[in-house]
């Protein structure tokens, strides 16, 4: 504890992320069992995705080869951006261990993301790799030429870890006012599986209601934009801005709301 | 026999229903999600105006006899999943040391009420299926309409007993049971055409999750399998229900003797 | 005498693995119960005691049912356990001191009511058996408490009686006095010294508190590594053992180094020589006394028994 001035708030939030590597890379069992569930659920949906694709030869506005990747890079992606580990916090809250991650010298949420950037980090050298693979073996996947897109998809991937982990930060934080956060938590599963373009690609749905999706909720940004930064569908530059507006929105959501937790947890006791 | 499964099960709906908000917001919302599954069959099916080389009403048959027949037997076996917690635990010890099946004791332990939306949704959605969907009807086909939702929802609870029971051998299991249970729900809601290969040889054949909405549909509709199977393999899933709930309940024997426990 | 438990050769193998490097496991056997032999005849209160990890919950989990032995036969009631699991349940009654049988939501008057249900237990019957352990246990003040908010003390309590309430023929008890105070120690010791007077319950107690043994055991079985290393009274086990007897006396003036007492031995000088323990080896009280009165300047004495305590610290330390 005593080091916080010594090294600075970066090092500390490095260190948090590895003890959230570290943490993930010891539930093996359990990875290797979820790339197993992920990859067969990238079969299933990549067949589908294909014989709908091969009666026009796109869907969509994709061909074959974007789609497949669009199903199993997706399929990596599930694991590596959180949609449905519920947050621990909540558990947290409602038991009052939270009080001693507030004794901490290290801001609530900050600590939160780190640790999902570690977890992140675990998942996308185990859960992404294994269907990434397991596709590339058994379609033939779009593999873009420019070195730029794989860059660009990178970045779109941390921005979604990041607007994930907040969404789901500010969940937990109903923890603070709910009894019983399992409500707010199916609402959360609900939303940002339709609407993410994890079930299907958005562009299958009517123009206006993908549109207001794109400009009103930020789950397009969790799924379907870094996808199509990585098959080249639309531009990439548009997609990373709008995901850096969403996570400039949910960040500050998520102070203010954080804010207004903790004050009342200091007024009422825990 | 039943009066003591009874009462546990109203026991524990009891104790849940003391958390009246969340469980009518759990309620509502899990028969969203379901809602979502059917969407999602039609939002892919929108883009040709036909799935697999089936029309509307044709592809609304097979998603409507999965549709009642996962979350049924979702809701009576479906809370087998939690063995996996009681088995890390060692809480199956308690439920070892009392006079009653195991599996009885588990179903009634963790029964929830708030998937029974689902069935609800689940059963309408087979209705107006059967409505507008061109059904050959014929003696055989009411048998098969009554008898097609119920082999489903014995097949589906035979993999989640089967896929729970995973955790007698393999305590980190995981999610690779949601391959076969969450898997097998979207799955057998596509004609069988969508897929191909070597995973359609394995999961719709091998497997058996052709027998769960495809065939009997194939059958009501009069239409013959495209992929080739013989006609009368289509009423067969009755059979196929009534041995995959053998394997389960085998799988479950035998598990149930590698139980370890855990030490103290 | 008929035989309500045996076993025979029992054992229980558990596979570990073991990690040895970032990759590589190793498989490690344990043999949890390793050929254990054991007839308890009907009425009888066994002691089943052991150094932990000695196999003890393994040895009761395979009895009751819960565990498939690996080797070896295991008979209750006439019953194979684990076939015949759910008939067996109904002649037995299971209390494991670490974990709850009853449901942690619901008061225990209706975990009570629930359990008559489950075990088919006719209404009268039930009654009478909930009314004296209502008086005997003390349960009336928290009946109508959930379990969960019910302290340790007053859930074993409830837990004792949960599982007597069906009547059984057999009692296994796991630690059931672990972590309760003195009082509630009392209340359940006293509730098994009448249930054992009382002669048609045969009990089977595994505890860490020897004082339950001493207080509750005639017949007390000890058990390490998997196997039984002695099966007996507690006076055998002093036997066997060569527990002694010692005699503490107080001087006057301090012990003189040079005295000789034959049959027996100097244990511990204190108190500058002022305060001695005597153990006595081939002689008697009596006998000590006359030599010591002629020697030294005695104050005070008293006569020690041998504790269990020493003879079973002695027991685990010398495996
Ligand atoms: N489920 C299990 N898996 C692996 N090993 C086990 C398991 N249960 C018990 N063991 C091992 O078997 C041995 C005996 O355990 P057991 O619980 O029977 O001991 P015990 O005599 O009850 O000890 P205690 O006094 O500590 O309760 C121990 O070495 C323990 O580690
Ligand atoms: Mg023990």
């Amino acid at each position: 504890m005593s080091d916080t001035s010594t090294s600075g708030l970066p090092r500390i939030l490095a260190v948090v992320a590895a003890a959230g590597f570290r943490r993930h890379s010891t539930y093996r069992q359990a990875t290797i069992a979820g790339a197993f569930t992920n990859t067969m659920f990238g079969f299933m949906r990549c067949y589908i995705m294909l014989s709908v694709v091969d009666v026009t030869g796109q869907a969509g506005g994709y061909d074959r080869a974007q789609l497949a990747t669009f199903v199993w890079v997706g399929q990596g992606l599930l694991a590596v951006v959180n949609f449905w580990t519920p947050p621990e916090l909540a558990e947290r809250v409602r038991s009052g261990d939270v009080v001693a991650d507030l004794l901490r010298p290290v801001d609530l949420m900050a600590m939160v993301l780190a640790t999902d950037l570690g977890r992140a980090g675990y998942a996308l050298i185990t859960r992404f790799v294994v269907p990434v693979v397991v596709g590339m073996l058994a379609f033939d996947l779009f593999l873009p030429a420019d070195p730029l897109t794989y860059a660009a998809f990178a970045v779109s991937v941390l921005l979604a870890v990041l607007i994930s982990a907040t969404c789901l930060h500010l969940v937990a934080l109903t923890a603070f006012w709910l009894m019983d956060v399992r409500g707010v938590t199916m609402v959360w599963a609900l939303l940002s599986g339709a609407a993410s373009g994890l079930y299907f690609p958005l562009t299958l749905l009517p123009d206006w209601l993908a549109t207001l999706l794109w400009v009103g909720t930020p789950f397009p940004s969790l799924m379907q934009a870094p996808l199509d930064v990585l098959v080249g569908r639309g531009s990439a530059a548009l997609m990373v801005a709008g995901q850096v507006a969403w996570l400039a929105v949910v960040v500050a959501l998520a102070r203010v709301v954080q804010r207004r937790a903790l004050n009342r947890l200091v007024i009422q006791g825990g | 026999m039943v009066e003591p499964y009874l009462r546990l099960l109203v026991a524990q709906v009891r104790g849940q229903t003391q958390y009246r908000a969340s469980f009518v917001v759990e309620l509502v919302f899990s028969t969203l999600m379901t809602a979502l599954d059917v969407v999602t069959v039609f939002v892919i099916f929108s883009v040709n105006d036909r799935l697999g080389g089936f029309g509307g009403t044709e592809v609304l048959m097979i998603v409507g006899i999965a549709a009642f027949g996962f979350p049924a037997a979702d809701l009576v076996v479906g809370n087998v999943e939690r063995l996996r917690v009681y088995v890390r635990t060692g809480l199956l010890d308690a439920v070892l040391v009392r006079p009653l099946s195991a599996l009885g004791q588990l179903v009634a332990m963790d029964f929830s009420v708030r998937r029974a939306g689902r069935v609800v949704q689940g059963t309408a959605l087979y209705v107006v299926a059967l409505v507008v969907a061109p059904v050959v009807w014929s003696p055989g086909a009411v048998v098969l309409v009554v008898l097609a939702p119920l082999s489903a929802t014995v097949f589906f609870g035979a993999i989640f007993v089967v896929g729970a029971t995973v955790a007698f051998w393999w305590i980190e299991s995981g999610e690779i049971a949601n391959a076969f249970t969450y898997g097998g729900r979207d799955f057998t809601s596509y004609p069988m055409t969508v897929f191909s290969g070597l995973f359609r040889r394995v999961f719709a054949y091998g497997l058996g999750f052709a027998f769960v909405a495809y065939l009997p549909a194939l059958a009501l509709l009069g239409r013959s399998d495209p992929i080739g199977a013989p006609d009368w393999l289509r009423w067969c899933s009755p059979l196929v229900a009534l041995f995959a709930a053998g394997v389960a309940a085998l799988f479950w024997r035998t598990g149930i003797r590698h139980y370890r426990s855990t030490g103290s | 005498m008929t035989a309500v438990i045996k076993t025979s050769a029992l054992r229980k193998d558990f596979t570990v693995w073991h990690k040895t490097g970032r990759l590589r496991r190793q498989r490690r056997v344990v043999s949890a119960v390793d050929g254990v032999d054991l007839t308890v005849t009907e009425g009888e209160l066994l002691g089943y005691i052991g150094p932990n990890g000695a196999g003890k919950s393994t040895t009761l989990k395979m009895m009751t049912g819960i565990l498939s032995p690996s080797g070896g036969q295991v008979s209750v009631c006439g019953l194979t356990p684990v076939p015949q699991r759910t008939t067996l349940a109904l002649r037995i009654g299971v209390v494991f001191g670490q974990r709850s049988q009853l449901w942690w939501d619901l008061p225990l008057s209706e975990s009570f009511s629930l359990l008559r249900h489950v075990y088919r237990v006719p209404a009268a019957d039930h009654a009478a058996r909930l009314r004296r352990c209502r008086e005997l246990l003390d349960l009336d003040a928290f009946l109508a408490t959930p379990v969960r908010q019910l302290s340790l003390g007053q859930r074993m309590r409830g837990e004792l009686t949960a599982a007597l309430l069906h009547g059984p023929k057999v009692l296994f008890l796991d630690e059931p006095t672990i972590g309760l105070d003195v009082l509630s120690k009392q209340a359940v010791r006293g509730f098994l010294a009448e249930l054992d007077a009382r002669g048609d319950t045969t009990v089977v107690l595994t505890t860490h508190d020897l004082a339950d043994i001493e207080k509750l055991c005639r017949r007390l079985v000890v058990i390490d590594h998997g196997r039984v290393v002695h099966d007996g009274t507690v006076a055998q086990l002093h036997a066997a053992y060569r527990s002694r007897r010692r005699v503490v006396v107080d001087l006057d003036a301090p012990w003189p180094a040079d005295l000789v007492l034959p049959g027996a031995s100097v244990e511990r000088v204190e108190a500058d020589g002022l305060r001695v323990t005597i153990a006595l080896e081939d002689t008697t009280a009596g006998e000590l006394l006359g030599r010591l009165a002629g020697s030294v300047a005695l104050r005070d004495l008293s006569v020690r028994e041998p504790e269990i305590d020493d003879v079973i610290a002695r027991l685990y330390a010398g495996r």
